[in-house]
Formats: structure tokens, C-alpha cells, sequence
């Protein structure tokens, strides 16, 4: 994963809440074993019937609930294979949210009087470092756990990291709690 | 001191601060091929495949395709194919086209005995939220988590808040338990359990059956919930006993889960009551689940809310829907009927359904379709007759699978095509593009089938 601390530059408006993952990304193009050839796909619907026009710049500004619905992370990579690398928000669901920073995307939280001034100002500068955005005549402050914080700032692998608890993971496995649930590889 | 449900099997499963072991990860083709090349580019195992079962179910056609090499559709074709091969150089069991235990991934989990009390389980699918219905812990993960599950079998996550939904009193006849949660969803919002793992709790949800409490589960995700729960009890055991994957010593189990419900005097982060003899049938008339009515009222009007943010969505999906403001419920007319996906296709749902046809045919303007979410449904209900009593009355009986679901596979709607649904999401274009959607219950499905449009059940039959 890329580390990432500064995005500035044209925000892009998708004046919408409740943008939801099939939106994003409808199933049609879910088929894909890649991980690429997301970004031409980025809400398909909606900018083939003319709906909205998106520019690739470096910020998205959406509503509130934004990223609901299905976990598909092809989501975040069409958003971010499109061009943008944050996506500016009053709220997002859970699962989008941890998404976007499994892949060096960044998901900020500001309330919706901020994000409107933001989208407003037509450009912005977010700087994850000290947690702020600004645009011209305003700034906020957003929240974000420091352990992904961390991790996005140094474009660590979360794996690579987990891995460094092996010995623990083997201690738990080898407790009580390693034989719960069933063992699938002996069902008929 | 007290502890939640959430609380015990959290506190059980912590490796490290933060990282969680998982006792059962289920893949399917859609998020999983990625995740497995993922591990193949760093050289690295699936750490335990006797923790991991995978199945093929968005993208199988529902046809009857005896196998993946026969799926026409090229792209589905690869994907299916994808995961058993897959499947085979990592040593996961594989469900795939043609096995006699292929089925959704939320329908099988708990009919193989997989899905168990006290348990952590993931799977690369957000409706993973259907399996706490065993007071179990379970929710979807991303693709990026699904590889590092499969690497390290287990999960970087902050610990959620809790909230508490209690029920009082039971539900009226003809309410079930897809109108409970649709209608919980309305009232608190789509967003409204967003950052919350939710133990559904009261006396309406302890009369529920296993696969009932199944629906409710299931659609956690669609008011923002992290993950559903319920607490097991006899009806939890009930359900297990006898299936394949459940614990030899199933008494000694069952000791060790009566530990598992949360205890008196527990605190949630956020509580709240509601009264289920209230609960009336439902039927969403937008594009969020959040935007849903008894069936006996009329589509809202966006020109009396008062947030104008609301009134702009309400707009818009009444436009996307083709509907007016005022129509009473009962008078919108689908054009097709979907029984089926994860959150109601299992036997009961199919046995509510074949019940309330009662001789009666599919109406002549009406396209309708049966979906048993897993092949072991469809055989249990061939053996039970259903597939006749389907079919007599003029609806379609095909094979298992996602189906028209997320239409990710041939069964779709067309443009403009209204659909009466028992499925979860009526996102636009989520059974087809331009395709309307209204979720409802099994039977509240069954019965507009007949009559051509939105009947109350209460008072039909
Ligand atoms: S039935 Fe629908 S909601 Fe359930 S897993 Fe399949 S696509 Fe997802």
C-alpha cells in the first residue's frame, strides 16, 4: 500500500446521501478476478444516462451514509482507479470505510456545513498528518483512529504487520479457544 | 461485572488488543479471487482451510447448469471456475455448481450445522450479519480483510458499540419477521445502526423460529448495523441438533453455550424499545429499505418532510419507482414476484409461501419465480411437494442461487419492470437496471402474485 499524507487540488460533487456500493459499482462488473479495470466503470449508471458528470480530481465530496450497501471492495478501487484519492463525507458505512484504508484511499469524515463549504470552494487541501482540510475561507478538523492513521501514513501491510503477532495467534490456537466452531475440511 | 453477548465472545477471541481470532470464514466467487492472488503474489498460505468453506452462489445461473464449465455467461464462467480452482490449491472445501450442498453462503452456514453459538464468522459479503441470529459474531469484511483472514485467521478491528433493541409483546397474525426488521429499519433509519453491533431482544424475538430469527439478522446491514445478534436458546438448539457440522457432544456444547447470553444488568451503549403488536405488514416504496409503510398506507409525500435533504431523496426515488405520492400501497401493481435470496428462501419461507397459494393462480399479469437458496432447500421442498404446488399455481421453480437478488446473474429485471421481492436491497438497478423493487415477506409476496397487486394479509385469504 502507498503511504499518503497530503491530497489537494479540485474537489469533485456528488451532491447525493445514501450513495450506495451497487451505485459505485453495479454487479455487472464484479466479474472480474483482477484487482484493475475498475475505474471506467465508476458509477455507471448514473454517468451513462447522463445523471451526473464526474472529473477525475483528487477529492470527491458526497452526502451522508455514503459507501452503504454491499461490501464490495471493488468500490474503492473504482473510485480510485477513476482518479480520486479521498472521498469527503458527513458519515459512511462501516465495511466502505475500512475498505477505502486497506487501500490507501483516504475516507474523511467533516459535518455537512463543511463538506457543503468545501464542495463550494471547488478545491481543498487535506492533510491527514494533523487531521485537517482547508479550502479558501474555511477549515475543519476530522477524527480517525491513530492505529489507522499509522498505517495509512506509512503505507504499512496490515498482514505483514499481523504477522509479526504469530506467536500469539499460535499461543490462542493452541488455547481453549482454538478448537471453537466446526472443522469444515471433515464435512462429508 | 455483567457482560453483554457481544462482550463474552469478543473477549474470547482477542489475540492482541484489537485482533480477533476467527473461528469460520466463508468465501464466495465474487470477493475472494483477488484475496487468493493476493496470497500468491506474497507467497503466502491460507492458514487454516479447516476453518474456511467456500460455495458459488452470485453468480450461478439458476436454470439448472449442472456445472461451472457449462455456464454460458463467459465472465461468470471464469469466476466460478476461479474459486474451485482456488479452492483446490489452498485445500478449502468447496460448494460449487452441481454439489448437493451448493447454496447461498448465509443459507448454508446454518443448515450444514457451520454456524454455531459463541462463534466468530466472517465472510467477504456484508449480509455475514444473518449468522448472529445463533449468537454468534459475524459480519462482512472487504476483500482486502478476506485475504488477511485467509493469511492469518485473524482480524485487525475496533471494538463496535453495542446497542440493544428490545421487543415487547408479540406479533400480530399475518406480521412476520421480515416486517419486524423492515420495519425497525424505517424507524430508526438506514444509517441508524451505523458503528453498532445490535442484539435484537424481547419477547417477540424469543417466539421467533431459527430461521426467522435468520431475517432479522440478515438485514442488520441495511440499517448500517455492524453485526446482528440474537441469544441462543432451545430453539437455537433445536434447530442444530442433527446437523452435520455441529459438535459430537452436542449436550456438552449446549453447557457451554448457556453461558453465552447477556447478563442481567449488562450495559449497551444505546438502547431502545419497541412495541412489536404494533408492527403491521410492510412494503418499501423508495430505493433505501429505510423508505418503507404498512402496507395499508399510501406512498409518502416528499412535500410533507420536513428535512430537505429527505425531501430530495424521497423525490427522486418516487421518480426512480415510478409512483405517485398518495397511491395507497395496495394499488401498485408488479409486474413480477421474486421469492428468494438470503434473507427468505429457506424451507419455512417456502412452506409459508406454497401455504398461503391454497389452489389459487399466479395473475395472468404476472411473471413469478420460486429461488430456494441452496440445493439441499430445493430438494427438502421437492420432497415436500412444494415445487408442485409452485408450479400449479404458475410460478417458476428453479435451482439455488443468489438469483435476482443482485441480478449478477441471468435472472433480472428489465427497464421499468416492477417486482414484489423477498429479498433485502431495492437499491436502484439492484435487481436490473431501471428495475423497481418493493421488499416484502414471503407471503405478502405470495399473495400480490395472485391478486396483481399489494393485498394486506391480515385480511385475505
Ligand atoms: S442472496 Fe442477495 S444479499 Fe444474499 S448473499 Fe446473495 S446477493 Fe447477497
Amino acid at each position: 500500500m502507498e503511504a499518503i499524507n497530503i491530497i489537494e487540488g479540485p474537489v469533485s460533487v456528488l451532491d447525493r446521501s445514501d450513495v450506495d456500493t451497487d451505485q459505485i459499482i453495479p454487479k455487472q462488473f464484479l466479474k472480474r478476478v483482477e484487482r484493475t479495470g475498475f475505474g471506467e466503470f465508476l458509477f455507471y449508471d448514473w454517468i451513462r444516462d447522463g445523471e451526473i458528470s464526474l472529473e477525475p480530481n483528487p477529492i470527491l465530496v458526497s452526502g451522508r451514509n455514503f459507501g452503504s450497501g454491499s461490501s464490495r471492495e471493488h468500490a474503492v478501487w473504482a473510485l480510485d482507479q477513476f482518479g480520486f484519492d479521498a472521498v469527503v463525507a458527513p458519515s459512511f458505512s462501516d465495511i466502505f470505510f475500512s475498505n477505502c484504508t486497506k487501500n490507501g484511499f483516504l475516507p474523511v469524515m467533516l459535518d455537512e456545513p463543511d463538506c457543503e463549504a468545501l464542495a463550494a470552494a471547488g478545491a481543498g487541501r487535506i492533510d491527514l498528518e494533523n487531521q485537517k482540510v482547508s479550502w479558501e475561507g474555511g477549515e475543519a478538523t476530522f477524527d480517525i483512529d491513530p492505529e489507522i492513521k499509522r498505517r495509512l501514513l506509512g503505507g504499512l501491510d496490515d498482514i505483514a504487520l499481523t504477522l509479526q503477532a504469530e506467536e500469539d495467534i499460535e499461543a490462542f490456537e493452541e488455547g481453549p479457544g482454538g478448537s471453537y466452531g466446526p472443522v469444515t475440511t471433515s464435512l462429508p | 461485572m455483567p457482560k453483554t453477548m457481544f462482550e463474552k465472545i469478543w473477549e474470547a477471541h482477542e489475540v492482541r488488543d484489537e485482533l480477533i481470532y476467527i473461528d469460520l470464514h466463508l468465501v464466495h466467487e465474487v470477493t475472494s479471487p483477488q484475496a487468493f492472488e493476493g496470497l500468491r503474489m506474497s507467497g503466502r498460505n491460507l492458514r487454516r482451510p479447516d476453518k474456511t468453506v467456500a460455495t458459488a452462489d452470485h453468480n450461478v445461473p439458476t436454470d439448472g447448469t449442472p456445472t461451472a464449465k457449462l455456464i454460458a455467461d463467459t465472465l461468470s464462467r471464469k469466476q466460478v471456475q476461479t474459486l474451485e480452482q482456488n479452492a483446490a490449491a489452498f485445500g478449502v472445501p468447496v460448494y460449487s455448481l452441481g454439489s448437493e450442498t451448493q447454496g447461498i453462503v448465509h443459507v448454508i452456514g446454518p443448515e450444514l450445522g457451520l454456524t454455531q453459538p459463541g462463534m466468530t464468522i466472517v465472510c467477504g459479503d456484508s449480509h455475514t450479519s444473518t449468522h448472529g441470529a445463533f449468537g454468534a459474531l459475524a459480519f462482512g469484511i472487504g476483500t482486502s480483510e478476506v485475504e488477511h483472514v485467509m493469511a492469518t485467521q485473524t482480524l485487525v478491528q475496533r471494538r463496535p458499540k453495542t446497542m440493544r433493541i428490545n421487543y415487547t409483546g408479540k406479533l400480530g397474525p399475518g406480521v412476520t419477521s421480515k416486517d419486524l426488521i423492515l420495519a425497525t429499519i424505517g424507524r430508526l433509519g438506514t444509517g441508524g445502526m451505523s458503528g453498532y453491533v445490535v442484539e435484537y431482544a424481547g419477547e417477540a424475538i424469543r417466539e421467533l423460529t431459527m430461521e426467522q430469527r435468520l431475517t432479522v439478522c440478515n438485514m442488520t446491514i441495511e440499517g448500517g448495523g455492524r453485526a446482528g445478534m440474537i441469544a441462543p436458546d432451545e430453539t437455537t438448539y433445536e434447530y442444530m441438533r442433527g446437523k452435520p457440522g455441529v459438535p459430537d457432544d452436542f449436550d456438552a456444547a449446549i453447557e457451554r453455550w448457556e453461558h453465552l447470553p447477556t447478563d442481567e444488568g449488562a450495559t449497551f451503549d444505546y438502547e431502545v424499545e419497541i412495541d412489536a403488536t404494533q408492527i403491521a405488514p410492510m412494503v418499501t416504496w423508495g430505493t433505501t429499505p429505510g423508505m418503507v409503510v404498512e402496507v395499508s398506507d399510501r406512498v409518502p409525500d416528499p412535500s410533507r418532510m420536513d428535512q430537505p435533504a429527505e425531501r430530495e431523496s424521497a423525490e427522486r426515488a418516487l421518480q426512480y419507482m415510478g409512483l405517485k405520492a398518495g397511491t395507497p400501497m395496495e394499488e401498485i401493481r408488479p409486474e413480477r414476484v421474486f421469492i428468494g435470496s438470503c434473507t427468505n428462501s429457506r424451507i419455512s419461507d417456502l412452506r409459508e409461501a406454497a401455504a398461503a397459494i391454497k389452489g389459487r393462480k399466479v395473475a395472468d399479469s404476472i411473471r413469478a419465480m420460486v429461488v430456494p437458496g441452496s440445493a439441499m432447500v430445493k430438494s427438502q421442498a421437492e420432497e415436500e411437494g412444494l415445487d408442485i404446488i409452485f408450479q400449479d399455481a404458475g410460478f417458476e421453480w428453479r435451482g439455488a442461487g443468489c438469483s435476482m437478488c443482485l441480478g449478477m446473474n441471468p435472472d433480472i429485471l428489465i427497464e421499468g419492470e416492477r417486482c414484489a421481492s423477498t429479498s433485502n436491497r431495492n437499491f436502484e438497478g439492484r435487481q436490473g437496471k431501471g428495475g423497481r423493487t418493493h421488499l416484502v415477506s414471503p407471503t405478502m409476496a405470495t399473495a400480490a402474485a395472485i391478486e396483481g397487486h399489494f393485498v394486506d394479509i391480515r385480511n385475505w385469504n
